[in-house]
C-alpha cells in the first residue's frame, strides 16, 4: 500500500474476521413471486486472505458480492465488515463504506471514457475529499505500481483490455481500501492478459491486501488460495487450493 | 466528502464533453433570456423617451384646447363647437389665482420664402409669456414684446431647424422672408428642444405676435378674437389640481354652453404624463410576460437534454456511486450541471438582448436605458430555471440503484 495517511482504516479492528456473515439471507420480490437469492449463509474471511468465490450463475455469488461491496442490503441475517454492520448503515454512510472500506473492480472495468488514465484512478479520492495536489501524486505512484506510469494520459480507448483492468486496479487502491473486491476480473480478457491480472492480484495479496474474486471460472479460483463454492444460496463447500497447500508444505 | 471545486469541475467537463448539445441546450434559455431584457429595456427607453418629450413642453402646464373630450378622445363635434377666445384667456389671468404664466396660441401652417429657399413650417402665433410657459430661451436675437404684439409687427422668432434650412449660411437675425406675400423680419432664433418622444422635430416652428397670425397667415380660419388653445403654466405643481378646476369652472360661466356639457377640454400634462408612463409600464410588463414564455421553453430543453443524460450516462452515474459517490454528490453534479449551463446561457442572453436593445434603440431614436436591476433579475432567473428544471433529473439520477445502473449497457 502507499505511504500517504490521508484516511484512517480501522486499524484496531481484529484481522481474524475481515468479514463476518451470519445466516445472511437476501429475498428478492419479482411481481408476487420471491427469489431466494441467498438463504442463510455463514462466512468468515480473514484480513490479508486471497479468496474466491465460485458457483454456476444463480447460485447467489454476485447477491453475496453485492451485499459485501454495500452496493445492496441483506434482507435478514447480519453482514459485518470491518467492524461496521451494514444492514444498520444509513446511505450516506454506505457510499463512504463503498468509499474507504471497497475496492471494486469489475469485468467490463468500467473506466470513464472521457477521462484519462490518472483522472480515472483519482475518482474514488475524489469522493474521499483528498485535495487534487496528493490525488494526483498517489495516482501516478498507483499507475508505476501496474506498470502504466508511461501511460498516465491515455484515454481508456488508447489502452489495451489488460491495460484497462491495470487502470482499474491501480483506481481500487486509489482510497486505501480494506479488500479488494473483483467480479470476473478476466472475463473480458485473453487468456495470457488474464494471468498476468491474477498475478498481480496475488501480489497485491502478497503485500497484504486482502483479495476476493467472484468467478466462475475455476482456473481462476485456482490462483487465489481458498474457494467458497455456493450454490442455491447457500456455502456449498470450503477448500484451500493448491497454492495455499504448496506454502503450508514449503514452510 | 467531495470538495465543491471537484463537484463544479466534474460538471464542467460533462458539458464540455458534447459542446455542441450544450450550445443548443443553452439556445433556448439565451434566447429567452435575451428577449426579456430587449423587450424591459426597450420599454424603458421608450418611457424615458415619453417622460422627457412631455416634460420638454413645461412643468406644471395646463393645456386647454376647445371641444369637449368624448369616449376615447380627440373626436370634435366641428358644427356646434365653441372655440375659445382672447377674452378667456384675459379672464383667467385676472380671475384665477396661482397662475404664473397665461399663453394664448393661434397655429397656423404656412410656407416661409427666404432668398431662394422654401420651408414649410408650423407658425404659432404667440405672446411673449409663450416662451415663459413652455419653459424656452431664445438662443440668439431677442423674442417680441407685449406692444410688438399689440400693433401686429410682421416679426419671426425661428427654431433651429428653420433657421438652418433657411439659412444655410448667414446669420439669420435681420434676414427678410415672405409669408402670403406679407414681409417678415427674423429677430430671433429659438434654442434647439430636439426631438419629441415620437419623432417630431419640436425645432421645426416658427413664431410670430398672435395677432399678426390671426390677421394675416390664419385669417380665413375662425372669427377675429378665437384662438387655438391656451396654455397655463402654474406657481407650483402642488396647487395645478386647484387651478385646473378653477380654470374650469371659469370657462363653464363664460361659456354658458346651450346644454350644458363643457366646450373645453382641459388637459393636465402630469397626468397625461402618468397614464403614459403607466401605459408603458404595463406594455413592458406584457412583453417581458410573452418572453418569460420562451425562457419557460428554454427551461423545459434544458430538462429533456438532462434526462436524457441522465440515461445515456447511468453506467457512469452506477460507476461513482460504487466508488463511493452518495445521492446528494450525483444530484449536486447533475443539477449544478444543469444550472451552469442555464446561467451560461443567461448571460449570454444578457449581452445579446443588450446588445440587440442597443441597436434596436439606436434605430427607433430612443434612449438607451440600462436597467442593472433587470440584469440581476434575469441571471438569478435562469440560474433558478436551471435550479427548478435540472432538479428532476438530477433525482432521478440520484435514485439510481447501482446494481441496476451497472448492468445497463
Amino acid at each position: 500500500m502507499g505511504t500517504e495517511t490521508c484516511w484512517q482504516t480501522d486499524a484496531q479492528y481484529p484481522d481474524s474476521a475481515l468479514i463476518s456473515a451470519r445466516n445472511l439471507c437476501r429475498v428478492y420480490r419479482m411481481g408476487d413471486q420471491t427469489v431466494q437469492a441467498l438463504a442463510g449463509v455463514n462466512l468468515d474471511i480473514a484480513s490479508g486472505e486471497h479468496v474466491a468465490i465460485v458457483g454456476p450463475s444463480g447460485s447467489g455469488k454476485s447477491t453475496l458480492m453485492n451485499l459485501i461491496g454495500g452496493l445492496d442490503r441483506p434482507s435478514a441475517g447480519e453482514l459485518t465488515i470491518a467492524g461496521q454492520a451494514l444492514s444498520r448503515l444509513p446511505d450516506a454512510a454506505m457510499a463512504q463504506f463503498r468509499n474507504r472500506t471497497i475496492g471494486f473492480v469489475f469485468q467490463s472495468f468500467n473506466l470513464l471514457s472521457r477521462l484519462n488514465a490518472q483522472e480515472n484512478v483519482e475518482l474514488p479520492m475524489v469522493y474521499a475529499g483528498v485535495d487534487t495536489k496528493a490525488r494526483k501524486t498517489r495516482a501516478k505512484d498507483l499507475l508505476n505500481r501496474v506498470g502504466l506510469g508511461q501511460r498516465l494520459d491515455h484515454r481508456p480507448s488508447q489502452l489495451s483490455g489488460g491495460q484497462q483492468q491495470r487502470v482499474a486496479i491501480a483506481r481500487a487502491l486509489a482510497a486505501e481500501p480494506r479488500l479488494l473486491l473483483a467480479d470476473e476480473p478476466t472475463g473480458a480478457l485473453d487468456t495470457r492478459t488474464g494471468q498476468e491480472i491474477l498475478a498481480l492480484f496475488a501480489d497485491l495479496n502478497a503485500q497484504g491486501m486482502t483479495v476476493i474474486v467472484v468467478t466462475h471460472d475455476l482456473e481462476v479460483a485456482q490462483a487465489t488460495r481458498r474457494i467458497i463454492e455456493m450454490r442455491d444460496g447457500l456455502v456449498q463447500s470450503e477448500r484451500r487450493t493448491r497454492i495455499a497447500e504448496g506454502a503450508e508444505a514449503g514452510l | 466528502m467531495i470538495r465543491l471545486s471537484d463537484l463544479m469541475g466534474t460538471a464542467l467537463k460533462s458539458l464540455t464533453l458534447n459542446p455542441l448539445r450544450s450550445a443548443l441546450t443553452a439556445l433556448g434559455v439565451i434566447i429567452g433570456v435575451a428577449s426579456v431584457i430587449a423587450m424591459v429595456t426597450i420599454g424603458r427607453g421608450a418611457q424615458a423617451s415619453i417622460e422627457r418629450s412631455i416634460s420638454s413642453l413645461g412643468s406644471n402646464l395646463l393645456i386647454v384646447v376647445p371641444g369637449a373630450q368624448r369616449g376615447a378622445g380627440g373626436v370634435f363635434n366641428f358644427n356646434n363647437i365653441t372655440l375659445l377666445t382672447l377674452g378667456d384667456a384675459d379672464a383667467i389671468v385676472s380671475e384665477v389665482g396661482g397662475v404664473q404664466a397665461v399663453a394664448p396660441t393661434q397655429r397656423a401652417s404656412a410656407q416661409i420664402i427666404g432668398e431662394g429657399v422654401n420651408w414649410n413650417t408650423r407658425i404659432e402665433g404667440v405672446t411673449p409669456s409663450y416662451l415663459d410657459v413652455r419653459e424656452w430661451e431664445v438662443a440668439s436675437g431677442r423674442m417680441f414684446e407685449t406692444r410688438e404684439v399689440n400693433q401686429a409687427r410682421r416679426l419671426l422668432v425661428i427654431g433651429q431647424t428653420v433657421a438652418t434650412n433657411l439659412f444655410p449660411n448667414v446669420d439669420p437675425i435681420g434676414q427678410r422672408v415672405r409669408i402670403n406675400k406679407g414681409t417678415y423680419e427674423v429677430i430671433g432664433v429659438l434654442a434647439s428642444k430636439g426631438q419629441s418622444g415620437l419623432g417630431q422635430d419640436q425645432d421645426d416652428i416658427a413664431l410670430a405676435p398672435l395677432t399678426t397670425v390671426k390677421r394675416r397667415i390664419a385669417g380665413r380660419f375662425g372669427r377675429p378674437n378665437t384662438i387655438s388653445q391656451i396654455s397655463i403654466k402654474a406657481e407650483s405643481a402642488e396647487i395645478l389640481p386647484q387651478v385646473e378646476s378653477d380654470v374650469k369652472d371659469l370657462l363653464r360661466t363664460r361659456q354658458r354652453s346651450a346644454d350644458g356639457t363643457d366646450q373645453f377640454t382641459v388637459q393636465n400634462l402630469a397626468s397625461i404624463s402618468e397614464a403614459a408612463g403607466d401605459a408603458t409600464r404595463t406594455f413592458t410588463v406584457l412583453l417581458a410576460a410573452i418572453s418569460a414564455v420562451s425562457l419557460l421553453v428554454g427551461g423545459i430543453g434544458i430538462m429533456n437534454i438532462m434526462l436524457v443524460s441522465v440515461t445515456e450516462r447511468t453506467r457512469e452515474i452506477g460507476l461513482r456511486k460504487a466508488l463511493g459517490a452518495r445521492r446528494s454528490d450525483i444530484l449536486s453534479q447533475f443539477a449544478l450541471e444543469a444550472t451552469v449551463l442555464s446561467l451560461i446561457g443567461g448571460a449570454i442572453g444578457l449581452l445579446l438582448g443588450l446588445f440587440g436593445a442597443f441597436a434596436l434603440t439606436q434605430q427607433l431614436k430612443l434612449p438607451f436605458v440600462f436597467a442593472a436591476d433587470t440584469a440581476v433579475v434575469a441571471l438569478v432567473f435562469s440560474a433558478l430555471v436551471g435550479v427548478i428544471f435540472g432538479a428532476y433529473p438530477a433525482w432521478r439520477a440520484a435514485r439510481l440503484d447501482p446494481i441496476e445502473a451497472l448492468r445497463r449497457e
